[in-house]
């Protein structure tokens, strides 16, 4: 009946195991009885979870994303502690509780914070930047989230009942195979990737199709701003490189489950091939996540040097040779797994490459910066730090890529920090920066400045800590993974590392004190205009946050700073000359119903529970089926009810309130040149 | 509105201080690492093969360096000199590009990449782990098995095997052919050079040597387990008479590697203590790699080209 799921399961053999499932049990009690307090239960089903709302499943992102990151963190402050501690002695972690930490923290901090940040933070602004009222397929929107948010649960349950991976994020069989793993870890971590792998296939597929179609009359591919430039980019990379990691896990899980001999040890199988497979989504994945946090940067830094990006149109064939390029080094990951010197070289040379594209860009960034007027808004200290500390990981990162250095450092410490390295001040402080640069757009007040610099300060001091002592670690010969060691002379990095640790610790606190204070002051930080910092790309056009149909009237521009020009033509905020009707869709209860059934199927699947995987895999596709047939899926706001909403806009907004374009005007129509953005 | 200057100097001011806490704290860092780092085996090779892998480290370090610092200190001074309170800098802000600089900013990492892509050509050649060192003496040959979660060493010329020990003449080369029975695994002796992975029913090889005789710290570097963080063993390289005396200790106090010896071998321990064998089964190594891929290849009495990762 239920499989090989028995009372074994539960975490009773250790305290660390039974604290996490307490922990985890808590918190979702907690969150179950504030809500069941607010009596928000009706307002969270109707206006939240069912929501098919571009910005709403957006915000729904990010907060999956930030409760993920303090989970994924406990496990990286757990795993310092070990290694500070474990010298010479078990530590406080017995060795298959320390590899499960290893694993989860991996993979979560891939799939459930990065994926979710960068996910959120494209719902809720590329439909605004292209001038769209919401995604191509908003309903497949709301099924990308809670395929997300199941892998998530997955993840979360697995240290409630059962137990999870130790195999690493990576999972290389045939360490992984049901031979040398025969528990429910691995299957686990399989469902989670396979569940949460479709929700990021279907917001590629998603986010391609909106970009090339939606856009605003006037915007061509050559005047979309940054960020909906890396988006497209990396939804393209998502539908080309996400298809291998569902594919190389359905086979392992074969393997596991069926007895198949893909990845096996003999019998045929070749654990190579998943080597390959796994990096041809492994690499091209590094830039998904790292690519939006690019095009953040170009939105952050231009709007705060309150200047015009330099060198777009190189801004933009930098970012398109990275994407291209990406798919052409997976094997970088694996230098040492003895291919000849021939294919050795290529794959490096290949990945040196990227460091051109890639420099391009911190050098066009530099250049937006020459001659601005530099704010110092917690969004552009994030930029400033990414581009000083990102420099050092490129540097580490061309050292890996000359294979005979990577025959040294491969698997060393070196090689977690590297990656550290870019991820950290790459992509998780772009994701920061864009937290607290749209943040009032889709909440309607800004976040408390002060505290998001010390949060800016603690991350970044808290990271050198924690990872310039990996780096070195890894000169001394010190591998990755390790639980515990007997060379003295690593501990004292170790400390330090665990001491960075904890000062990135105060930096996440600093940001859910910045949240809350903010939260508290919000009366005072309002966003009347929708434009609180005198930005220049549409998503400033629409209210703070904006109207279910983002824009009443739809744009059309002429200029890669759409907004920009439009204020300093006068026509930001003109009313139209009448409003019209607007085609919305529905609320659905089908995406969340959907992530349950896909729970209930991973989660059958791990423990063996036949019936139910039948089960809910039958009622999916009922849901399916009945969404086919559904031809009510849209409602008509009438033209009376926008100019409503509208006209209450405009009319708490006032002239004082308005940025001076002053200092933007001299060079145009008055001097007789053209107009900013006419030239070239 | 742009909020009040005076403002945004308090924050600058405040800024800068936690600027210096930063740079005071990551010299305290350096001055830390300079402490052990002159033992560190990869900054202090003991061997030709590590040696030419630390230069093209630090040549490939230099290189970049070239582009790295100007970026670096080029963002610190830009964020400085155009902070908005600045109102005598130069203020451009419609300024979209500049063909010049643009050309600057491609062609010069370019140049450098182009520097190191040959690097990567003629380095990876020379320095591929399957080449034999040049020596006027022939290679030593070792075959090292991956077990849970200890290495078995087999030595071929004298006929002996030892457990969690590798040891060879320091004024040989030394040619290590690599597999596993059980997961992949990766060899490692860093201060005398690179490692390769270790997978069942494939050969890998790794070609290593010592400028003279030490003991060097070896290790799996793949995580392959439980045991994993103990899989380590002392590599020797030994003058001719110390080589000797270990053959002797070796073949006196070793036992024989039989089937049964072997079954018992295979079986996961962790730490385990040094071990010698006298004598094993010959084609052991080939043996081994044969339980996992069972169809013989056309060649199957030449080792070099056995199915193998190479």
């Amino acid at each position: 009946m239920l499989g090989r799921l028995t009372v074994e399961a539960l975490p009773f053999y250790s305290w660390v195991a039974m604290g996490g499932a307490f922990v985890t049990v808590a918190g979702g009690v907690a969150v179950f009885l504030l809500i069941t307090y607010l009596r928000a239960w009706k307002v969270l089903w109707t206006d939240w979870l069912t929501s098919v709302d571009h910005k709403k499943i957006g915000i729904m992102y990010v907060i999956l994303a930030l409760v993920m990151l303090v989970r994924g963190f406990v496990d990286a402050l757990m795993m310092r502690a070990q290694q500070a501690i474990a010298l010479n002695s078990e530590g406080y972690l017995p060795p298959e509780h320390f590899e499960q930490i290893f694993s989860s923290h991996g993979t979560i901090m891939i799939f459930f914070v990065a994926m979710p940040f960068l996910t959120g933070l494209i719902n809720i602004i590329v439909p605004q930047q292209i001038g769209a009222r919401d995604v191509a397929f908003p309903f497949l929107n709301s099924v990308s989230l809670w395929m997300t948010a199941t892998g998530a649960a997955l993840v979360l349950v697995s240290l409630v009942i059962g137990k999870f991976s130790q195999a690493g994020w990576t999972g290389y069989p045939p360490y992984s195979g049901i031979e040398y793993s025969p528990g429910v870890g691995v299957d686990y971590w399989l469902w989670a990737l396979i569940v949460s792998g479709v929700g990021s296939t279907l917001s590629g597929i998603n986010f391609i199709v909106t970009i090339v179609k939606n856009r605003c009359p006037g915007m061509t591919f050559m005047r979309m701003p940054m960020f909906t430039w890396t988006t497209l980019c990396i939804s393209i990379l998502i539908a080309f490189a996400f298809p291998a990691l569902t594919v190389v896990a359905a086979q392992l899980t074969l393997d596991r489950t069926l007895g198949f001999h893909f990845f096996t040890n003999g019998d045929g199988g070749n654990m190579m091939m998943y080597a390959n497979l796994l990096w041809i989504w492994g690499h091209p994945e590094v830039y998904i996540l790292i690519l939006p946090a690019f095009g953040i940067f170009s939105e952050v830094v231009a709007t705060f040097s309150r200047k015009r990006l330099f060198g777009y149109p190189s801004l933009v064939y930098a970012t398109a040779c990275i994407a291209l390029l990406s798919f052409t080094v997976w094997l970088h990951h694996f230098f040492t797994m003895g291919s000849s010197a021939n294919v050795n070289a290529v794959f490096g040379i290949a990945t040196m490459i990227i460091a051109v594209p890639t420099g391009v860009k911190i050098f066009d960034w530099l250049f937006t910066m020459f001659r601005g007027r530099i704010e110092f808004h917690p969004s552009m200290v994030f930029t400033i730090g990414f581009m000083v500390t990102f420099v050092i990981g490129g540097v580490t990162g061309v050292l890996l890529a000359l294979p005979p250095a990577d025959y040294l450092m491969h698997n060393s410490t070196f090689l977690v920090a590297h990656f550290h390295n870019m991820l950290i001040p790459g992509a998780l402080f772009g994701y920061f920066a864009g937290l607290n640069y749209w943040f009032p757009k889709a909440f309607g007040f800004k976040l408390d400045r002060k505290w998001g610099i010390r949060s800016f300060w603690f991350w970044l001091i808290g990271f050198y800590l924690a990872f310039m002592p990996l780096y070195v670690l890894g000169f001394m010969g010190m591998s990755r993974r390790m639980e515990h060691y007997a060379d003295p002379n690593w501990q004292p990095y170790l400390v330090v590392a665990a001491l960075g640790a904890i000062c990135v610790l105060i930096g996440i606190a600093c940001i859910a004190i910045q949240l809350v204070v903010s939260a508290r002051n919000w009366g005072s930080s309002r966003d009347i205009t929708g434009d609180p910092w005198n930005g220049r790309t549409l998503e400033w056009a629409t209210s703070s946050p904006p109207a279910p149909y983002n824009f009443a009237i739809i744009p059309d521009v002429s200029d890669i700073d759409a907004f920009h020009e439009m204020k300093i033509r006068g026509t930001a905020y003109a009313p139209p000359v009448r409003y019209q009707d607007i085609v919305m869709p529905k609320s659905t209860p089908l995406g969340p119903i959907l992530g349950a059934l896909a729970f209930g199927l991973g989660f059958a699947f791990v423990w063996y529970i036949w019936w139910l995987v039948a089960l809910c895999f039958v009622l999916s596709l009922v849901c399916v089926g009945i969404r086919a047939c559904d031809d009510n899926s849209e409602f008509v706001l009438p033209a009376a009810e926008v100019a409503k909403i509208e006209s209450a806009r405009l009319a708490q907004i006032s002239p004082a309130d308005l940025h001076d374009m002053r200092d933007f005007v001299p060079l145009g129509e008055a001097s007789g040149e053209a107009l900013p953005g006419r030239g070239m | 509105m742009i909020e009040v200057i005076p403002d945004w100097v308090r924050r600058r001011d405040s800024l800068f201080v936690s600027a210096r806490i930063s740079i005071i704290s990551i010299f305290l860092l350096l001055l830390l690492s300079g402490c052990s780092l002159s033992d560190a085996p990869v900054l202090s090779p003991k061997g030709p093969v590590a040696l030419a892998e630390r230069d093209l480290l630090f040549t490939a370090f230099g290189l970049m360096m070239i582009v790295a610092i100007p970026a670096i200190l080029l963002t610190l001074y830009f964020a400085w000199r155009y902070r908005g309170s600045n109102e005598n800098s130069a203020y451009t802000p419609n300024w979209e590009g500049s063909w010049k600089i643009e050309t600057v900013v491609w062609l010069v990492p370019a140049v450098i990449i182009v520097a190191l892509g040959t690097l990567v050509w003629t380095s990876t050649h020379k320095l591929d782990p399957y080449k034999a060192l040049v020596s006027d003496k022939p290679a030593f040959k070792v075959q090292a098995i991956a077990l849970d979660w200890k290495w078995l060493f087999l030595y071929p010329e004298l006929g002996l095997a030892s457990v969690n020990e590798l040891a060879f003449p320091a004024d040989r080369p030394v040619s290590i052919e690599i597999t596993s029975d059980t997961v992949m695994n990766s060899l490692m002796i860093p201060a005398l050079g690179g490692q390769i992975y270790a997978m069942a029913g494939m050969r890998s090889e790794i070609n290593l040597m010592a400028d003279g005789p030490g003991v060097f710290m070896g290790r799996n570097t793949m995580f392959s387990g439980d045991g994993f963080s103990d899989q380590h063993f002392k590599a020797h390289a030994m003058s001719e008479p110390d080589f000797q005396a270990w053959q002797g200790k070796a073949s006196d106090t070793g036992t024989a590697l039989d089937a049964d010896v072997y079954t018992d071998l295979h079986k996961q321990s962790v730490a385990d203590p040094v071990r010698y064998f006298s004598s094993y089964e010959s084609e052991l190594f080939r043996n081994i790699m044969k339980k996992y891929a069972p169809v013989s290849t056309p060649h199957h009495h030449d080792d070099s080209t056995e199915e193998g990762a190479s």
